[in-house]
C-alpha cells in the first residue's frame, strides 16, 4: 500500500476518534447540555436544600424551564441562596413560588416552581419569596417518633 | 539438607533473572523515550504503523463497542426496571463505558489485536537478522522500528477507547430507546447531567493512554527481547498478550481507585 492510501486511512481513524471523543464530552457529557439562548436569573432563599445539586432541573407543570447554576450560603440570615437560570421564553409572575421536590421515591431532587395570579412578572436579578425547603427524611421519621412518644405517655399519664 | 539446596537455588535463580529483566525492560523504555526522535522527525514511519495498530483495528474494536454497549442496556434495564428507575439507563450505561469498559475493553482487544502483531512483527525480524543488519548500517534499530511502533499504539489506543465508549453508547441508546422503550429525552438528559466531563470523560481518556503506553511497551519489549527462533517469537506473543492483559487490569485497579475514591472533588 503507498503512502497516500495510509496517510489517508490515518487521516480518517484519528479524525474519527476525536470526533468519538467529541461525541462524549458534548453529547454524553455536559459541555453543552441545555445552552440556553437566552436566559435570565432568579434567586431564592430556602431554609434547608436536602440534596439539591448544581445543574438540577427546574421545573415548572413538570416541563423543564432551567437549572439551578449556584449555591450558596447566606450567612446573615443562615439560609441557602439558590441561584435559577430560567429559560427567557418562560415568564412567571412575581409571588411564584418554589419547593424542592424529589423525583420519585430516592430519585434526584429538583426544584418545582408554582406561578402565582401576580400581574407584574418576574425579571432577571429579582428574587423569588416564597420558598419550601427539601424534605429531609430524618426529620420526618424524628417528628413521627417524637409525636408517637408524646401519644403514648399521654395515654399512659390518663391511666 | 542437600535436597532443600536444588529448589531453593532454582527459586533464587528465577526471581534473579525476572528482576534483571525488569531491570532490561525499564533500560529499554527509558532508551526507548530518548531515541523517539526519529519517529517524530520522520513521522510517516509512525503514520505508517498507526495505519497498521490503529486502522486496522478500528472494525474490531467499533463491533464490540457496540454489543458492549446493547448488551450493557438489556441487563442494566432489567435490574433498574425493577426499582422504577429505568430513566436511568443511559446514567448506567455512559458511566460504565466512559469510565471502566471503554479503556479497559478496548485495551485487552487493543493488546490481543495489535500488541500481539507488533511482538510477532519484531520477534520475527530478529530471528531473520533484520535487526542485526540494521545494526550493521549504523542504523539504530530501536529509532527505527521500535520507538514508531510505541508512538503509534500511544496515539491509537485513546482514539480507539473514544470511539469505543461512543459506540457503546450509541448501542446503549439502540437498544435501550428504540428497542425497549425508554424515554429518549429522560436517557440523554440523565445521562450528561451525571457525566462529567473532568472526572469521567477525561479520567477515562487518562486511563486509556496509560493502557496505551503499558501495551505497547510491553509488545515492542517482548518482541524486541525474544528468543529469535520460530517457538520464542510464538511464545513471546503469548506473553505479550497474557503480561498486557494482566498490566491492563493491574493497572485499572490502581487508577480507579486514585480517580474515583475517596473524595468527589
Amino acid at each position: 500500500m503507498n503512502r497516500a492510501t495510509i496517510d489517508i486511512w490515518v487521516g480518517a481513524f484519528v479524525a474519527a476518534g476525536l470526533a468519538g471523543l467529541l461525541f462524549l464530552a458534548l453529547k454524553v457529557g455536559n459541555m453543552a447540555s441545555f445552552s440556553l439562548d437566552k436566559t435570565y436569573d432568579v434567586q431564592a432563599k430556602f431554609a434547608n436544600i436536602g440534596g439539591l445539586k448544581p445543574r438540577a432541573a427546574i421545573k415548572s407543570a413538570g416541563v423543564v424551564v432551567g437549572r439551578v447554576s449556584n449555591i450558596q450560603f447566606d450567612n446573615d440570615s443562615y439560609q441557602a441562596i439558590v441561584t435559577f437560570t430560567l429559560d427567557s421564553r418562560y415568564k412567571f409572575p412575581k409571588d411564584t413560588s418554589a419547593k424542592i421536590l424529589t423525583s420519585g421515591l430516592l430519585g434526584e431532587q429538583y426544584v418545582g416552581l408554582e406561578a402565582g395570579g401576580d400581574q407584574k412578572l418576574l425579571a432577571g436579578g429579582d428574587s423569588v419569596r416564597l420558598t419550601q425547603s427539601a424534605v429531609v427524611l430524618e426529620n420526618l421519621i424524628s417528628q413521627f417518633l417524637f409525636n408517637k412518644a408524646a401519644e403514648d405517655k399521654e395515654a399512659k399519664d390518663k391511666k | 539438607m542437600a535436597g532443600l539446596r536444588e529448589p531453593v537455588q532454582r527459586l533464587g535463580h528465577s526471581m534473579t533473572e525476572r528482576i534483571l529483566r525488569l531491570g532490561f525492560a525499564s533500560r529499554f523504555f527509558a532508551y526507548m523515550l530518548l531515541h523517539s526522535g526519529t519517529a517524530f522527525r520522520r513521522f510517516h514511519l509512525t503514520i505508517r504503523e498507526i495505519y497498521f495498530a490503529g486502522v486496522l483495528s478500528l472494525i474490531i474494536i467499533l463491533v464490540s463497542g457496540m454489543f458492549v454497549g446493547m448488551v450493557l442496556a438489556l441487563q442494566g434495564y432489567e435490574t433498574l426496571q425493577r426499582y422504577g428507575s429505568s430513566e436511568a439507563l443511559g446514567i448506567l450505561v455512559a458511566l460504565s463505558l466512559v469510565r471502566e469498559l471503554g479503556p479497559v475493553v478496548a485495551g485487552l482487544l487493543f493488546a490481543s489485536r495489535a500488541g500481539s502483531a507488533i511482538t510477532a512483527e519484531i520477534g520475527l525480524m530478529k530471528a531473520t537478522e533484520q535487526i542485526a543488519a540494521m545494526e550493521m548500517m549504523a542504523v539504530d534499530p530501536i529509532a527505527r522500528v521500535v520507538a514508531p511502533r510505541f508512538w503509534a499504539g500511544v496515539i491509537s489506543m485513546p482514539l480507539l477507547a473514544a470511539l469505543f465508549s461512543a459506540m457503546g453508547i450509541f448501542g446503549g441508546y439502540l437498544v435501550g430507546v428504540q428497542l425497549i422503550g425508554v424515554d429518549e429525552g429522560a436517557f440523554w438528559s440523565q445521562m450528561q447531567a451525571s457525566v462529567d466531563v473532568r472526572n469521567d470523560i477525561l479520567n477515562g481518556v487518562i486511563k486509556s493512554v496509560v493502557f496505551g503506553v503499558a501495551v505497547t511497551w510491553i509488545a515492542v519489549f517482548e518482541g524486541y527481547d525474544a528468543q529469535p527462533t520460530a517457538e520464542g517469537v510464538s511464545s513471546a506473543t503469548t506473553r505479550t498478550v497474557v503480561t498486557s492483559s494482566l498490566a491492563i487490569l493491574a493497572l485499572d485497579f490502581v487508577l480507579t481507585a486514585l480517580m474515583f475514591t475517596g473524595g468527589t472533588k
